[in-house]
């Protein structure tokens, strides 16, 4: 053998060297990485992050808006299309680099820093105004504890002739959302004061999620044994309850009826994938944070699988439990209309008592409608349409739907201080468990980075996190904090995630190079990804997520001014967002997407000075 | 006849008149006897009011009742030449004496609506700290403490820590591996991969 193949041979045994060195996944100078305590709390980690609430407050709306059962159709699509393999896809990045967002992506390529900084960026925006929903559900769960319940009836007014005004027009709960717990100011510019009770409530929520992650990995671990299961238990009791109250018959029968003509509408499709892409909250960086702290050796692959599909299935088990909510109220509430506008065209046209009946009050109210016109058109709009249909057709979302639908509903329940603690209870774990999440996200990244570790304990950087995020915070218990925190809820998230992970996907499939992927997946878990797994990675995920950026990129340009509801102490009004919270927006937005080729920039230039500072001194 | 009968509808288009209506769900039977206890009532309640012993039931005048049960009534004076009684008056008067009137009828204050007269509503039992800020202070303390008992026992370890690992390292100055005299770490061995010597000048060999 000549020399030169000799060289050939021993040059090749280095360069392996030098590939073992870059990709060992035992990096030696590592000082031992926290570790949970088995399988299990990863996976109740994960379930706990992921089962949030959107799958108790958006799902069921999803499902009523777009065609009843036969949304499921669009959702499991998407969640084999694009949920599964995404979340897999984080999970084993997040085990095989073992570092946080930043640390992963910077190990994939020092160009891709940006994507793990972004990802924090977001975090961050999203513990900011989050933990504000957990604040609520203390305050609700705090005043579950009265006998009657405060939002079962209306207050008296200051000369106790009768009931608080506003309370009248609209409802005991209504009132009580609106005006005792938010005390919502009439629009955004109005920024009215600091609510103390909320102040307190966000605090008390603060030191709750500090106590959750002050030992990181370790109570991090267990607290979420809980976080995970007990809304699972309530679910079941609420279901059994549910179930058996009467008129859930109603609303599940009215819910499950295939409406398949909205599998046409492309909005149904674009909603199953925005819900799927959001609810499993990829993107963030706390997926990855949360595999990092695996064995190597962990099949992430079937927890992937397990999470995506408990994720989904706990989703149409909340959207069951909420039908037959609405069944219960509808049945209860549209039959009590009855006597109400009996008694109001009674007493309008001095009818004879008892000459109006269910029966005939169609053919009346047509009789008066052509009597006496003007008198019966100035009580139209009290006069309500009382049909089943017409109740269960209002759909709700969000707070609204956690907050007033649902306390409506258990202040008719027998028991209800146990049925609204347990209720709230279950809000405030999903919101916790979520909350978990983030901080991860955010934490992680933190205590790996060698600098901040080494001059500030792990116990030093949750606390100033957390100390941060309430004193921000506060701004969402002002008067117009609700409007603040629509704007956070619907901006501050959307447009980046889509693009991080678009970018992430695109970077491990084609920076990174698949076939290296597959291979760091065969040395984890023991055998190479399938084929699926690597079409959706590859193909079809990217693809999805281009048309979703493109279509709400499209829908933002079409709308034109971006609207937000304002509640006016009666009626919900709709009004244009002033200048300074479309800027607001506008940096939300930008301070996230930016980061990513700000990121590919810092790090271009730092290597061109790299290089010309050693060719100058070589 | 004619003014009589003027003077008896007219009443009912002044401002003092007061409406009343029965809003009973089973169907009150309202006959010229209701009327007339109704009527006595009235003038019982402006009694007592007004403490003077002029009101006669005919000077409580109804009108336009309907079939619904609800009209209109009016109370005159008959002291000054048959004026109407201010409505303000009227109204305290049936204000205080409702229970009476209520009771007369076998009704309540949902059932027998005077419309102008609000009734009093009793408030609910407020206790004098709220329930919630109990709650909330219970809860509150749980968390503080938990807090405050994690921190200062992990303070405790990493004491306890540093120290342990302060001994074994002393310990482990002791061991170090030697080869050949030399101790390990000086070697690099890595770089031992190559031997520098031979891959410079490969080219004065020549081919095999």
């Amino acid at each position: 053998m000549d020399v030169s193949s000799l060289k050939a041979v021993l040059l090749e045994g280095l360069a392996t060297c030098d590939v073992i060195k870059c990709q060992s996944p035992f990096p030696e100078m590592e000082k031992s990485r926290p570790l949970w305590d088995n399988p299990l709390q990863f996976v109740f980690a994960c379930i706990s992050y992921a089962v949030g609430l959107g799958n108790v407050w958006r799902f069921p709306y999803l499902c009523q808006m777009y065609g009843g059962g036969g949304f499921l159709i669009p959702y499991f699509v998407m969640l084999i299309v694009e949920g599964m393999p995404l979340l897999y896809l984080e999970l084993a990045v997040g085990q095989r680099m073992r570092r946080g967002s930043i640390g992963a992506w910077r190990t994939i390529s020092p160009y891709l820093c940006g994507v793990g900084v972004a990802s924090v960026v977001v975090s961050f925006f999203l513990s900011m105004y989050y933990n504000v929903i957990n604040a609520w559900a203390f305050w609700y769960l705090f005043h579950s504890f009265q006998d009657p319940l405060p939002w079962a009836s209306c207050p008296l007014n200051s000369n106790r002739t009768g009931y608080e005004a506003e309370c009248e027009r609209t409802s005991p709960t209504q009132y009580f959302w609106y005006r005792r717990t938010l005390n919502i100011a009439p629009s955004l510019e109005a920024s009215g004061g600091l609510q103390w009770e909320q102040a307190l409530c966000l605090t008390l929520a603060w030191l709750v999620v500090y106590l959750c992650i002050l030992r990181g990995t370790e109570s991090t671990g267990k607290v979420v044994y809980v976080t995970a299961s007990l809304p699972y238990c309530v679910l079941i009791i609420y279901l059994i309850r549910g179930l058996t109250l009467h008129g859930a018959v109603n609303g599940l029968i009215y819910m499950f009826t295939p409406k398949l003509e909205q599998l046409a509408n492309p909005k149904a499709w674009i909603s199953a994938a925005t819900q799927i892409f959001f609810s499993l909250g990829l993107g963030f960086g706390s997926l990855i944070a949360f595999a990092s702290y695996n064995e190597p050796s962990n099949n992430c692959e079937r927890h992937a699988i397990v999470v995506s599909l408990i994720n989904s299935a706990t989703s149409i088990f909340a959207s069951i439990v909420t039908f037959s909510i609405y069944g219960f109220k509808a049945t209860r509430y549209a039959p009590s209309l009855f006597p109400r506008v009996i008694l109001l065209l009674t007493n309008a046209f001095d009818l004879e008592e008892g000459s109006l009946t269910a029966d005939n009050l169609s053919a009346v109210q047509a009789h008066l409608a052509a009597a006496h016109p003007h008198a019966y058109a100035e009580l139209l709009p009290q006069l309500k349409n009382c049909s089943l249909e017409a109740e269960l057709d209002t759909a709700v979302q969000g707070t609204g739907l956690a907050f007033i639908v649902y306390s409506e509903a258990i202040k008719n329940m027998e028991v209800s201080q146990l049925y609204s603690v347990l209720y709230f209870s279950m809000l405030l774990m999903l919101g916790i468990g979520s909350m978990l999440g983030n901080t991860a996200a955010i934490l992680t990244p933190l205590t790996d980075s060698k600098f901040i570790a080494t001059h500030l304990p792990k116990e030093v950087i949750s606390g100033l996190v957390c100390l941060i995020n309430c004193v921000i915070g506060l701004t969402f218990t002002m008067e117009a904090g609700n409007y603040w925190f629509d704007i956070f809820n619907d901006y501050a998230a959307t447009l980046s995630l889509l693009l991080i992970v678009l970018v992430e996907t695109i970077a491990v499939c084609y920076a990174y190079g698949i076939r290296r992927f597959e291979k760091d997946l065969h040395t984890m878990i023991g055998h190479k990804p399938s084929w699926y797994w690597k079409i959706m990675w590859a193909f079809a995920s990217p693809l999805l997520i281009i048309s979703l950026f493109i279509f709400y990129i499209t829908d933002y340009i079409l709308t034109g001014t971006l609207q937000y509801q304002a509640w006016d102490a009666t009626q919900v009004k709709v009004f244009d967002y002033p200048g300074y919270a479309l800027a607001v927006i506008g940096l939300l937005v930008a301070a996230s997407t930016m980061c990513i080729p700000l990121g590919a920039l810092v790090t271009f230039i730092s290597r061109r000075l790299k290089r010309e500072n050693i060719s100058t001194v070589a | 006849i004619l003014f009589l009968l003027i003077m008896l509808l007219s009443p009912c288009v002044l401002l003092h008149a007061i409406m009343c209506r029965v809003s009973c769900s089973y169907g009150y039977a309202w006959d010229a006897n209701e009327e007339y206890l109704f009527k006595a009532m009235v003038a019982f309640a402006m009694r007592r009011y007004s403490s003077k012993s002029t009101t006669q039931i005919s000077n409580v005048l109804l009108c336009n009742v309907t079939d619904r049960v609800s009209f209109w009534f009016v109370v005159t004076d008959s002291t000054k030449n048959v004026t109407t009684v201010p409505g303000s008056e009227v109204e305290e008067a049936v204000r205080m004496n409702r229970n009476r009137i209520n009771s007369a009828f076998l009704l309540n204050d949902k059932t027998l609506q005077f419309l102008k007269i609000s009734s009093t509503l009793s408030p609910p039992v407020e206790p004098s700290t709220p329930v919630w800020l109990i709650v909330f202070g219970v809860v509150l303390c749980l968390t503080v403490a938990g807090i405050v008992f994690l921190i200062v026992s992990g303070i405790q370890r990493k004491n306890k820590e540093s120290s342990e690992t302060e001994n074994l390292e002393e310990k482990c100055e002791v061991t170090v591996t030697i080869e050949n005299g030399i101790p390990c770490e000086t070697l690099d061995l890595k770089a031992g991969h190559i031997n520098g010597v031979y891959a410079a000048d490969d080219e004065r060999f020549t081919s095999l």
